[in-house]
């Protein structure tokens, strides 16, 4: 079918009625997903867009019956939108703020921790069921259902090879942008394990890049298991400058490899088919789908 | 951003970390005349750059007098450093420090970062600290080992146990270090070496601090402090219009939006035996007027031969906003420069009838492969 959001996804929007929330609330609701209310602290009670704006997540969850968030609100005031929504109990919170203070995200994390809520982001682009339901910032205009699931750490490959894919026939059960900071939520390997299980999928793209460790974790969970369906991946940043910032070997431990070479050797030793470039992802899409 | 050795230092120095007493010179005779201010028999003189690796490239010197001082600072001072950390050209030392050179025992390594998984303040540390650290880190990622510093974190028995001797007073310095990166929005702050002196105390012999700078709204006082002097002019000319820009060595100027797809490119490019002249990647908040900006740092570089226009239109960034700004680049420069440009996404025909309408040199190609083949020709003299 689909992974983390589906026909049954009921969304609220905290931040809706600033300019970028207004904006792309508008245009996930024209593209058919199930927008049920906006949050924003002093506004409850009025309307935006049609949908009723609350003070907090929980009375948009008691009135309406909302089960997902996007999150749209600056970046100072971002923690304390994700927190207040895991407090809520919202099972899927897409946060698509960019620039989002590192320890910030101590209680945010915090609060994830023994919560059934699962956060994509900071700084996702969010998360398309094509033809279904769009939480987050995408363009939708090259989405097509399909066998394909995408899970990337970046918006402009993930719009690239989304493209790609439909102009090749393969459309996409659902693309998964878990966003470009150093702490975040969901990750490559909770993705992977959720494509597993999901019918729609068939094959699984994963794109990443230099720097973190989220390639050596889906790597490491491969090799672990038979994981049953293809995996390609995409891993840009191969001739990319020396890192001078963070490149210190005693946070090696903490931070992995980094460098993407290294990262590509991992995921082929897990089984992964390895995507030359960007260009080559059809390619190897096709050649594993058979 | 990093924050150089003396400011790193006199920050944590505020949250009661020992540190060597010092002063910050940018001249020779400078150097000289306030390291008569420190009661010492002996002096380190310090090149103050942003990159890792100094002591081994001998940008740490002693001196056993003041006239001693201004030599060795006279060597370092305006001189490229190249290190392993820094490029082939190396940082120029525009700043030295002098400190009072410190009868040490035994180097030590500490870090505090934040798990990236937890997002918990962490505490690395090592009995292994000292110059060639970095190396053996390299080589052996065990050498470290890890604490998360949670409440009842118990600091002292975990140095203890890795043979840190004075384990408590070492706490101590740990639980300042882990106030100062909290108050100040620390990403990293490494104490290598984190040193015994023979007396029996802990000492910060060099620290390095890197700020968030996503956090600097609520330390403008920081923000002055942090100017990232390892950035070119060009560089930080980007930075301020929303443009992320690395200069690279090459001849093929970049320009796309995106990270992920401007790693993507340059991979291509050098896969095809081009040079990128840089990594660029657009911010979803840059305007045209900035993307123009961007452009015309490509355009004032000698070195580039042609601009490759990589760009698809996201949900944020459309492809008419990126034509638009390079159109205006290349109203008011004189370089008109071939352009190649792979264009998909949102608004791609428009944005391609933008350059085509205002007459640029422009070719246009239908896939990135297309036109990286097409660019890396051009750099190399095809016509």
């Amino acid at each position: 079918m689909s992974i983390l959001i589906d026909d049954s996804s009921r969304v609220l929007v905290q931040g809706m009625t600033g300019r970028a929330g207004t904006f792309y609330t508008d245009l996930a609701m024209r593209y058919g997903s199930h927008y049920v209310a906006g949050v924003r602290p002093g506004k409850g009670g009025t309307r935006h867009l049609d949908l009723p704006v609350f003070d907090t997540p929980q009375q948009a969850i008691a009135e309406t019956g909302a089960n997902a968030s996007l999150i749209m609100v600056p970046a100072h005031h971002a923690a304390d939108a994700m927190v207040d929504a895991i407090k809520a109990g919202i099972g899927v919170i897409v946060c698509v703020t960019e620039r989002v203070p590192q320890h910030d995200m101590t209680r945010v994390k915090a609060a994830l921790a023994g919560s059934d809520s699962v956060l994509i982001g900071p700084n996702s682009q969010g998360i398309l069921t094509p033809g279904v339901c769009k939480i987050g910032v995408m363009p939708t205009f090259d989405a097509r259902p399909g066998p394909v699931g995408i899970v990337s750490r970046s918006a402009s490959l993930t719009s690239e090879i989304l493209a790609q894919t439909s102009a090749a026939n393969l459309g996409q059960s659902t693309t998964v942008g878990i966003g470009g900071d150093a702490i975040h939520g969901l990750g490559f390997v909770d993705c992977l394990k959720r494509f597993g299980d999901d019918d729609q999928t068939e094959v699984v793209v994963l794109i990443g890049e230099i720097g973190g460790r989220e390639e050596e974790d889906a790597a490491a969970y491969l090799s672990s298991l038979d994981y049953g369906k293809p995996v390609v991946a995409l891993v840009v940043g191969r001739e990319a400058p020396k890192e001078k910032r963070m490149g210190h070997a005693g946070t090696l431990s903490i931070f992995g490899s980094e460098t993407a070479q290294r990262k590509i050797e991992l995921l082929q030793n897990a089984g992964v088919r390895i995507a030359a470039n960007a260009d080559d992802v059809v390619p190897c899409l096709r050649a594993v789908l058979g | 951003m990093i924050l150089s050795e003396y400011k790193s230092k006199e920050l944590i120095a505020q949250y009661g970390i020992a540190i060597p007493e010092g002063r910050v010179a940018t001249t020779a005779a400078e150097a000289e005349a306030r390291c008569r201010e420190i009661k010492s028999a002996k002096y380190v003189v310090k090149a103050q750059i942003g990159a890792g690796g100094r002591g081994l490239a001998g940008g740490i010197r002693f001196a056993a007098t003041p006239s001693g001082v201004r030599e060795e600072a006279g060597r370092l001072l305006g001189k490229a450093l190249v290190t392993n950390q820094t490029g082939t050209g190396g940082e120029i030392v525009g700043e030295v420090y002098v400190e009072a050179a410190v009868e040490i025992e035994r180097d030590f390594y500490i870090a505090i970062v934040l798990d990236p998984g937890s997002a918990r303040p962490t505490l690395l540390a090592s009995a292994r600290g000292g110059v060639e650290f970095e190396q053996m880190a390299r080589m052996d990622p065990d050498v470290v080992s890890s604490l998360a510093l949670d409440d009842g974190a118990d600091v002292a028995a975990f140095l203890d146990k890795l043979g840190f001797p004075n384990s408590a007073s070492a706490a101590e310095a740990v639980s300042a270090a882990a106030r100062a990166f909290g108050a100040n929005d620390m990403i990293l702050l490494e104490i290598n070496p984190f040193s015994l002196t023979k007396s029996g105390t802990w000492i910060a012999v060099d620290a390095k601090v890197a700020l968030d700078g996503n956090a600097m709204f609520r330390h403008p006082d920081l923000e002055a402090l942090s100017i990232d002097k390892t950035l070119s002019t060009a560089e930080r000319v980007a930075q301020e219009n929303e443009i992320n820009l690395v200069k690279l060595d090459g001849n093929i100027g970049v320009v796309v939006n995106g990270a992920g797809l401007g790693l993507a490119t340059n991979d291509m490019l050098v896969d095809a035996g081009g040079k990128p002249a840089n990594f660029m990647d657009i911010r979803t908040t840059a305007t045209s007027f900035h993307i123009a900006k961007g452009v015309e740092l490509l355009l004032e570089d000698p070195a580039v031969k042609l601009i490759l226009l990589n760009v698809h239109g996201g949900g944020m960034t459309v492809c008419d906003t990126v034509t638009e700004g390079v159109a205006f680049a290349y109203s008011r420069s004189q370089r008109k420069l071939p352009i190649v440009a792979r264009l998909a996404g949102t608004n791609a025909e428009w944005a391609q009838r933008i350059l085509s309408d205002r007459k640029l040199p422009v070719e246009i190609c239908a896939t990135m492969q297309s036109a990286v083949d097409r660019a890396v020709a051009i750099s190399k003299g095809a016509r």
